[in-house]
């Protein structure tokens, strides 16, 4: 007998050299033909012709000591970051808080708070993840409005319609977003209910809301609701504008939903069906779960839009984050500092939805049941 | 154009057949603690933040005033900023007390809107600025001109008129905003550009070249500005017109907020009145005697509200509109007394 021999793997070599690395990479993605290299020379010019100014303009060369324009009109060749200093507390949280930034601490920890239980769904093997998902969607918001607002906690009250800026955009984003979802998927499963007058008022509802544009939703909202209230019902307009946000924003997430609803196979609801499951138990145990998770893209999507579209209220007079950097940029003191105004809020709302998107991707890797790789 | 008339003045009716119990607004704002008033909030000079976060300007300032007139504190004012669409339904359903919005008063929105106007706080009215190059001197030689307009606006049809009535022909060109209307000037897509005065002189500042464009003398357009209230509370009505008028007999009378409290000892009578000191006319409008006293005291008088907002436009008071009745302006309190 000659001796076992036991299957020894030789280790992988590695690849030749001119098959990795930076060089291979650049070789094969950036010259790999003639048309590719041109292409390649050009955006690099495009982007040296681009870079270096805006660099100079907005790091090496910009302003950001003192506390008047004077720094700035001493050197107009860079950006004038002192305008943004200067007008931060006001940008972010409002009106109210740049007047008492001794309050400030109250929105910032706010956020903090939510910084701490996003992180804590983020990070994987954190117990009670449910709990303090549900507890994020409902329990916070009230903490939230308490510690901002101030008035439950005995704090100077900050009322809700001089809230501003950043502080603004994302509570009216977040009320948008935690209201029109579950509105929306009721929406989504009444327009494809048996039920005839169920679907009716489903489809009416939301081919209404979709038709009319945000604008006219958020006019009649700050200009004709009152009208309809009597004068004790004291509704301010940021309240309104929640209310027209939510509306609006369900119809089109009804759509998103119904879209997963559809992408599921006859098939599940039949297995649901004859395991003896009600209509409840049926959608919420067989259907939702797999539908909502087809439409991740397009509730954030919907998220998404809903968060830029925010910045719309600033045509019914509320200082949001926009609308509080271009008053900002207006003023006596700062005219015609409107780019740096604009780039700031730009930059903000790419965080915010980047941010998002990023967080949306995640969550589709982790619910990714299917059998790919 | 008729389904729109229609519409408003169903709208109009509603509002009207919807408003709430009248009267007693200052029995309110006392209640509440604070006045609740209505302001542009983004038009610097008139209502706008500063760099505290405070809002400052003519319209806002005057807002303080009256809450100092009821309160005895200027802080006891809430603002919200209010766009020109949302103005009168915002006074006329309840949303605010006092509407200090640079609104023009007119025939129209006084009788059909539910509101009524007080006295003005700025005398405005539209203007012509040209370039150096045109040569021109006067609105009566611009037959022919390009003008850049901000669309949509009161602006646009004086513009027509005036051309109209002057039988001369122009080529307007619309732009949506005022910056646009700025920057198509200053681009040279048009010889003149037309609007508000007030907002000339800013518009001029941020030219490229200010010193190579003037403001005409002409103005074609009466813009009285000043704050609204709603109608049918005339006490009210009684009460922001008189802080009004009590600013501008303080301007006329040399009383600021620096010598205010100088000014009590003084032996003038009419001063004694204003301040409080003697006669009960802060009582006769169910305010305290030292109304007058107290909004002057923490505001200033007219002529330090305008300084501190509307000068710095580039605007100077003196020779304007705006000056004083006893120095050939069109601003005149009644007595009070």
């Amino acid at each position: 007998m000659a001796e076992s021999v036991v299957f020894q793997p030789i280790v992988s070599r590695p690849p030749p050299l001119s098959e990795t690395g930076l060089w291979h990479w650049a070789r094969e993605r950036l010259f790999g033909s003639v048309t590719n290299s041109l292409v390649t020379l050009i955006c690099i010019y495009i982007l040296y012709l681009l870079i270096p100014p805006m660099l100079s303009w907005a790091v090496f060369n910009a302003n950001i000591s003192g506390t008047d324009r004077s720094v700035c009109a001493a050197n107009p060749g860079g950006a004038c970051w002192t305008f943004i200093k200067v007008r931060f507390v006001q940008i972010i949280f409002g009106l109210h808080f740049g007047q008492h930034p001794e309050e400030v601490w109250r929105p910032v920890l706010g956020f903090a708070m939510l910084a701490g239980l996003f992180a804590w769904l983020l990070v994987p093997r954190t117990p009670y993840k449910v709990q303090v998902g549900l507890f994020t969607l409902f329990g916070f918001p009230f903490i939230a409005y308490a510690l901002i607002q101030g008035e439950w906690l005995g704090l100077p009250i900050a009322p809700t319609n001089e809230w501003g800026g950043f502080l603004l955009t994302f509570t009216l984003a977040s009320v948008g977003m935690v209201f029109a979802l579950p509105l929306g998927i009721i929406l989504a499963l009444g327009r494809r209910s048996n039920l005839p007058i169920i679907r009716a008022i489903s489809i009416a509802y939301i081919e209404l809301w979709r038709g009319a544009p945000l604008i006219t939703v958020l006019f009649m909202a700050s200009v004709m609701l009152p009208l309809f209230f009597s004068h004790e019902i004291d509704l301010n307009k940021v309240v309104r504008a929640m209310i027209g946000i939510s509306l609006f924003q369900s119809a089109y997430m009804a759509e998103a939903v119904r879209g997963g609803l559809q992408a599921i196979p006859r098939g599940q609801y039949e297995a649901a069906d004859s395991l003896g499951l009600g209509y409840w138990k049926k959608m919420g145990l067989i259907i939702l779960p797999q539908s909502l998770k087809i439409s991740i893209p397009s509730i954030v999507n919907t998220y998404m839009t809903l968060f830029k579209d925010t910045s719309l209220v600033a045509i019914i007079g509320l200082l949001d984050l926009l609308n509080m950097a271009q008053t900002a940029s207006r003023s006596l003191e700062w005219k015609g500092y409107d780019f740096e105004a604009y780039v700031f809020a730009a930059s903000i709302y790419w965080v915010c939805t980047y941010s998002m998107s990023r967080y949306s991707q995640h969550i589709e890797r982790k619910l990714d049941t299917s059998k790919r790789g | 154009m008729h389904l729109v008339k229609l519409m408003t003045g169903g709208l109009t009716a509603l509002a009207l057949a919807t408003l709430p119990a009248l009267g007693g607004t200052l029995d309110d704002v006392k209640a509440r603690g604070f006045l609740k008033c209505g302001i542009d909030g983004g038009l610097p000079g008139f209502s706008a933040p500063n760099d505290k976060g405070q809002m400052v300007g003519i319209d806002a300032d005057f807002c303080s005033g009256v809450a100092a007139a009821i309160f005895g504190d200027k802080t006891k004012v809430k603002f919200t900023t209010l766009t020109a669409k949302e103005r009168f339904t915002a006074l006329s359903s309840g949303e605010v007390d006092l509407l200090s919005r640079n609104t023009t008063a007119t025939l129209t929105r006084d009788a059909t809107l539910g509101i009524d106007f007080t006295y003005f706080n700025y005398i405005d009215g539209q203007g012509f600025l040209v370039k150096n190059s045109l040569g021109v001197k006067s609105a009566k030689e611009l037959n022919g001109a390009s003008v850049c307009v901000q669309a949509g606006t009161t602006t646009e049809l004086n513009l027509a008129d005036y051309f109209r009535v002057n039988g001369m022909t122009f080529k307007p060109i619309g732009y949506d905003t005022s910056v646009q209307t700025r920057e198509g000037f200053d681009g040279g897509s048009c010889d003149v550009l037309t609007s508000d005065k007030s907002q000339l002189a800013a518009i001029r500042s941020e030219l490229k070249d200010p010193a190579g464009a003037t403001i005409l003398p002409e103005t074609i357009s009466k813009e009285p500005l000043g704050p609204a209230v709603r109608q049918g509370d005339p006490q009210w009505r009684d009460i922001v017109t008189w802080t009004l008028y009590a600013l501008i007999t303080a301007d006329e009378l040399g009383v600021t907020s620096a010598n205010v409290d100088e000014m009590k000892k003084s032996a003038n009578p009419d001063i004694k009145r204003l301040l409080g000191v003697e006669d009960k006319m802060g009582e006769n409008l169910g305010l305290t005697n030292s109304f007058a006293y107290d909004a002057v005291k923490q505001v200033g008088n007219y002529d330090e509200l305008y300084q501190r907002s509307i000068t710095p436009l580039g605007l100077k008071r003196e020779g304007s509109v705006n000056a004083l009745w006893t120095k050939g302006g069109l601003l005149y309190a009644p007595p009070m007394r």
